[in-house]
């Protein structure tokens, strides 16, 4: 079971509050997790990754274990403490304008 | 008795005000997507109970939300929560969001690049959608005009987007260029008249129209001078803020340019100013009144560099002889201390036998007149920045 906490705007759009729990098939990465969440709330689909290119957006930031996990490569695995659902992945708006 | 509904998009959220036909106590609806920018919210005219918004963000990209009972409750349209995100077949279901600019092999070229800020070709990128407008005869149809500038059609009510390429595709693409405010398509005007024949207007291109529905465009530009662009009378490169019509005479079109304000009687074949005797004439708003389709109405702001009305005085400009001769609307509105700005989409109309006109400002105000214009009061006063005004006239 891994968990995921998304920012405020995005939690709103999926209509749920708090932390969101997924189950992933096959190995634990970036990309497993976006594509499950993606999945369970489709109405999430392209603002967390591009729809086209499946970049991440620009101003999203992913942090886990107070770790910056953004440049990962979406395929490499996630954290243990992520994994074994100890830890959240976070998924955070970047601080950006004044 | 009839009903009024007004529909506001801001810069943190949709408000919906309604109001019976006197127009003179409103109930406030909102923040709907509180936090979120609502570039635009327009209702169908086939089904006024169907509205679409235009919901955006920096952040996390452009959402599309639709109602179908009037504002109570929005859905995304396309897959619902929970069901597989692709058809039996494995082809993707519809994605509300999904804006992707056509380059497929059918349209032919490749739509490619358009002229940056320092003049190099740049790609064109999706930022957001700028407006939305729903079909006069379909309620499954409805356009949207993006930016970096292009339009888009759904005929499933929302749940997926396809270009009509012909606009970019036409041939002047790569001289466009972006506003200050970005390279957006914010005016779509469908002929009434014509269900073949759009309107639509790009900062910083120009007007264009198609006469087949959207296959082939062309620009619409010739009479405009913009001394601020290498050429002043090019074919395209002006920054066109507005085009307004009357349903009555489609053939008649009412522009505000970045700066001057213009009239065509030809289709926008030709153009000819009309600013006349206005203090000042940039501005970004223009409307035609419901039921007298020579009376016109504008914001007139300082100047390009000075995003606000001249002496700090609000006031609304109404020529009643179709331009040229400008009256000031005054009564109502601050005429001291008023720095506020009016955007280009923040100005509508209503079609109760006495014509109300509306406006909304980048302090949060949104003005009412149910008068036409002679007299002004305040709907709301405090909502966050004005970005989008439209109205419904209800049974």
């Amino acid at each position: 079971m891994i968990r995921v906490v998304l920012p405020p705007h995005l939690r709103g759009l999926a209509r749920i509050s708090g932390e969101v729990k997924l189950e992933i098939e096959g190995q634990p990465t970036q990309r497993a997790v976006l594509d499950a969440l993606e999945a369970s709330y489709p109405m999430l689909r392209g603002t967390i990754r591009d729809h086209v290119t499946q970049q991440r957006r620009p101003f999203l930031r992913f942090f886990a274990c107070e770790e910056d996990l953004s440049h990962e490569s979406p395929d490499a695995l996630l954290p243990d403490a992520v994994v074994s659902g100890k830890e959240p992945l976070l998924i955070i708006g970047a601080i950006a304008g004044g | 008795m009839s009903k009024v509904r007004v529909l506001v998009g801001t810069r943190k959220g949709a408000f919906i005000l309604t109001s019976d036909g006197k127009r003179d106590k409103w109930e406030v609806s909102g923040p709907h997507f509180a936090g979120w920018e609502i570039y635009h919210v327009k209702g169908s005219p086939v089904d006024p109970n169907r509205i679409y918004a235009s919901q955006t963000s920096g952040w996390f990209g452009q959402i599309i939300q639709r109602t179908d009972d009037g504002g109570k409750t929005w859905i995304q349209p396309g897959t619902p929560p929970g069901e597989p995100t692709t058809a039996p077949g494995g082809m993707p279901k519809g994605e509300s969001n999904k804006f992707v600019y056509d380059t497929s092999a059918e349209t032919g070229k490749p739509l490619t690049t358009h002229q940056w800020y320092d003049g190099n070709q740049h790609p064109w990128e999706f930022k957001r959608v700028w407006h939305l407008e729903p079909s006069l005869s379909d309620r499954e149809t409805v356009y949207a005009g993006v930016e970096d500038a292009a339009l888009f059609r759904s005929a499933d009510g929302g749940k997926s987007w396809h270009e009509l390429a012909g606009l970019r595709g036409h041939g002047t693409g790569p001289k466009w260029q972006p506003g200050a405010g970005g390279m957006c398509l914010h005016t779509i005007i469908l002929d009434p008249s014509d269900p073949k024949k759009i309107y639509i207007a790009i900062s910083a291109a120009g007007a264009f129209r198609t006469d087949d529905g959207g296959k082939t465009w062309r620009p619409i530009n010739r009479g405009l001078k913009s001394p601020y662009i290498p050429n002043p009378e090019a074919e395209v490169g002006h920054c066109v803020h507005r085009i307004a019509m009357h349903r009555s005479r489609p053939g008649v079109l009412f522009m505000q340019k970045h700066w001057d304000v213009m009239r065509s009687d030809n289709s926008g074949d030709s153009w000819t100013e009309v600013s006349g005797n206005l203090p000042t004439d940039f501005g970004f708003v223009i409307d035609v009144h419901a039921h007298e389709p020579e009376t016109v109405y504008v914001v007139p702001i300082k100047s390009d560099g000075e995003h606000y009305p001249l002496e700090g005085k609000l006031r609304v400009y109404r020529s009643r002889t179709g331009g040229n001769e400008w009256e000031a609307l005054t009564k109502g509105l601050p005429q001291r201390d008023c720095y506020v700005n009016v955007l280009r989409d923040a100005m509508a109309v209503d079609a109760l036998d006495k014509c109300g006109i509306y406006f909304g400002t980048t302090g949060g105000q949104v003005y009412c007149s149910a008068d036409a214009g002679d007299n002004w009061a305040p709907i709301v006063r405090d909502l966050p920045a004005v970005l989008s005004v439209e109205v419904q006239t209800l049974p």
